[in-house]
């Protein structure tokens, strides 16, 4: 394949031609800190999650929702914002890994959750809708591992947020560990040559990370912000978005998992979407309409914008911003909201915007990750400021989104996505939220889906 | 707990300097969580690659006290007391700081000839469980670059770096060449433009492995073996003259160019 990749090049903004196309992008090279711009027929946005805006995450650290962001400020929509999955294990200790992932395959290949008080008490919150396929015993969900005939599933299985919850209560009700999280527990089930022969790079990560000999002792983990449904407004059929010539596909798209992702689909979500975004983009450009100038005043906005922090002498340093951020996004617009928590979450991002303009920053422009991360702090603002507003109208409890306040799924609101819009395209204009109708299912997968039951 | 004194280069391609910064440390803490720290407050312009924090992205590799670690499996109370060093890898191009230039390496990558299979026979391709595991080990490798850094064919002879591919690309030269379905020869390759002959078998690429791969044992010295057998076995040169080369030697052999 004749790709090139550029790598730690750092796109800033999109960039449009004289009637709204996409022309390219404006960008930077970490090394030198040189400011370079991309014009282009299409852009694929393909940038993946958001989960640095959180303090727990196993998001890498570039996950700061730059595509989201950016898309967003250039005319797209963003749907299904409030829908983030917490995986139930993370590490939780040391410090330092809090977040981490620990892979699902641990409690598929056996391994159980028990609180302080040595309970599974995954078997207290099996919801109604799943007591039919979980098993009621311990005897009869161990069966299930070897034959998947002769029990129901463990309710360790239970979906993700199913389980993030229920360690969630848990804690909060005093039965948590040392570092606050539950225990996860497969040496008690499984012979160490099985545990590392099946979970090699989970025994590497405690042995190594934690001190922690996972085929002798108990895990300890809890929820952290693994992925998010949400994500920009795309035709299913081209991964086209609102924008013509600017695409999106993967975790930065939205709409694919609805408000709640199963394990294991990110991947075939890729590779189909993918393609399809790809495909969407050449039948673009083959159409043969599209972006015939490049709006250099636009990229140089945003070169002038990405600058100004060098200016300020005195000014907030990003590390502040970027630590209070993630606490108070954890704590506000985490797993399990309320109607108050969010009105004050987004009185709070107001605050963020204004310290975000008077962040300062030391040093040169040649790798300097201080100013790497101011320039993340505006699309880190933007996801922020995008979920808890459409976490805020979103008065029900569904898949991915809880509301305390709003327990049960609400039908009135399965009709309709909140699809939000930049009123002026920079990082600190409002976001307004519209109510999207759902698309009627295609026949062919209604045939299907009535097919499998 | 005690303070610690983190004694880390600043500077770039002009030159530069140990900086000491001393902080307080906190339980259960990596190398590269310090690093951050120092970046939080003192030095927010102290540059460093990192990516997963798990050992698995390669992206963090430095000079910790004086031997390539990954930063970020490096666990502050099992260093010595006193104070920590920590340099970039000395063998690449310094862009900033801790941060290196290892393009040397993609460049090298890009040298490598690609698998070539066999066509595809009827019911598909089929291996032995043995040769998927001897290739496995290689392919663990998560691409730090600290067995390339650790090199003294390149740390200390930069003029090498032209000729000399280095541990990490031997790895997977050898994976290749062990490979059941491949029909690709390097061995020329390997030997005239990969230098593998330079390798003197020190051992230091296997000692730095963060993966533990066993790159001189299981890599290098068969690697080494296949090189000098093409060219230097007496009886195979014989066997080549009485059947008047039907068979293709290493150097007949076609290297397909990489994809």
């Amino acid at each position: 394949m004749d790709t090139d990749v550029f790598m730690e090049c750092k796109v800033l903004k999109l960039v449009h031609d004289g009637d709204g196309r996409i022309a390219g992008c404006v960008a930077y090279w970490r090394p030198t800190g040189e400011f370079v711009t991309f014009q282009a027929k299409t852009v694929i946005i393909a940038t993946g999650g958001v989960g640095k805006s959180w303090k727990f995450t196993s998001n890498s650290w570039e996950g700061t929702g730059d595509g989201h962001a950016m898309a967003l400020w250039a005319g797209a929509k963003l749907i299904d914002m409030e829908c983030i999955q917490f995986h139930p294990t993370g590490m939780v200790w040391p410090n330092s890994v809090r977040g981490l992932l620990v892979t699902e395959s641990v409690r598929g290949d056996g391994g159980v959750l028990r609180n302080s008080e040595n309970q599974r008490f995954m078997f207290n919150y099996v919801p109604e809708m799943f007591r039919a396929e979980t098993a009621d015993t311990e005897e009869e969900g161990d069966r299930w591992y070897d034959d998947h005939s002769a029990g129901r599933r463990p309710p360790e299985l239970l979906p993700r947020d199913e389980v993030a919850r229920a360690i969630n209560t848990e804690v909060k009700a005093g039965r948590g560990t040392p570092h606050g999280g539950v225990y996860l527990d497969i040496a008690s089930r499984r012979t160490p040559e099985f545990i590392r022969r099946r979970l090699p790079s989970m025994y590497h990560q405690f042995m190594e990370l934690a001190g922690v000999d996972i085929t002798r002792e108990p895990m300890e983990i809890g929820p952290t912000c693994h992925y998010i449904m949400g994500g920009v407004q795309v035709i299913a059929d081209t991964a086209a978005t609102a924008v013509p010539g600017l695409f999106a596909a993967g975790e930065a798209a939205g709409g694919m998992h609805g408000a709640n992702r199963l394990g294991g689909n990110s991947l075939s979500d890729l590779v189909v979407f993918g393609r399809r975004a790809g495909m969407g983009a050449a039948e673009y450009i083959e159409a043969g309409d599209v972006a015939t100038s490049f709006d250099m005043a636009e990229a140089e906005a945003a070169v002038q914008e990405a600058l100004a922090p060098f200016d300020r002498a005195t000014g907030e340093n990003p590390y502040d911003i970027q630590r209070d951020l993630q606490d108070m996004m954890q704590a506000l617009v985490g797993i399990i909201r309320t109607g108050p928590e969010l009105e004050e979450a987004k009185g709070k991002l107001e605050e963020f915007n204004e310290r975000v303009h008077n962040i300062s920053v030391k040093g040169g422009r040649a790798y300097n990750p201080g100013w790497n991360l101011a320039t993340d702090l505006p699309s880190m603002l933007t996801v922020s400021r995008s979920t808890a507003l459409a976490a805020s109208l979103r008065k029900e409890s569904r898949g991915g989104h809880t509301r305390e306040d709003y327990p049960n799924p609400d039908p009135e609101f399965a009709k309709f996505n909140f699809a939000l819009t930049s009123e002026g395209g920079n990082w600190d204009s409002p976001i307004t939220a519209t109510e999207s109708p759902l698309l009627p299912m295609p026949d062919e997968l209604k045939a299907l889906l009535e097919e499998a039951h | 707990m005690a303070d610690v004194t983190m004694r880390v280069w600043r500077g770039d391609a002009t030159g530069g300097d140990f900086e000491n910064y001393t902080l307080s440390q906190n339980e259960g803490e990596v190398v590269l969580d310090v690093i951050h720290r120092i970046q939080a407050t003192e030095a927010p312009d102290l540059a460093c690659r990192w990516n997963c924090k798990a050992g698995k992205c390669g992206s963090c590799s430095a000079e910790i006290n004086g031997k390539p670690r990954l930063m970020c499996m490096t666990r502050m109370d099992q260093l010595p007391d006193g104070p920590v060093t920590v340099a970039p890898m000395k063998t690449f191009p310094i862009i900033r700081d801790l941060v290196t230039d290892v393009s040397f390496n993609f460049e090298m990558a890009k040298r490598v000839p690609a698998l070539l299979p066999p066509p595809m026979p009827e019911g598909g391709y089929r291996m032995f469980q043995q040769d998927v595991e001897r290739g496995q080990e290689f392919r663990k490798c998560i691409e730090c670059f600290m067995c390339q850094d650790v090199c003294h064919v390149i740390r200390d002879h930069e003029e090498n770096k032209v000729h000399y591919a280095g541990p990490r690309f031997f790895i997977r030269y050898a994976e290749l060449e062990m490979h059941p379905l491949d029909t690709n020869d390097r061995r020329e390759l390997i030997r005239e433009e990969m230098g593998l002959g330079y390798c003197n078998i020190t051992k230091c690429c296997t000692e730095v492995c963060p993966e533990h791969i066993h790159i001189t044992d299981n890599a290098i010295i068969p690697l080494k073996e296949r090189v000098v057998d093409a060219d230097y076995d007496p009886v195979a040169w014989l066997g080549r003259k009485i059947r008047r080369r039907t068979k293709k030697s290493a150097a007949d052999a076609a290297i397909q160019p990489a994809p």
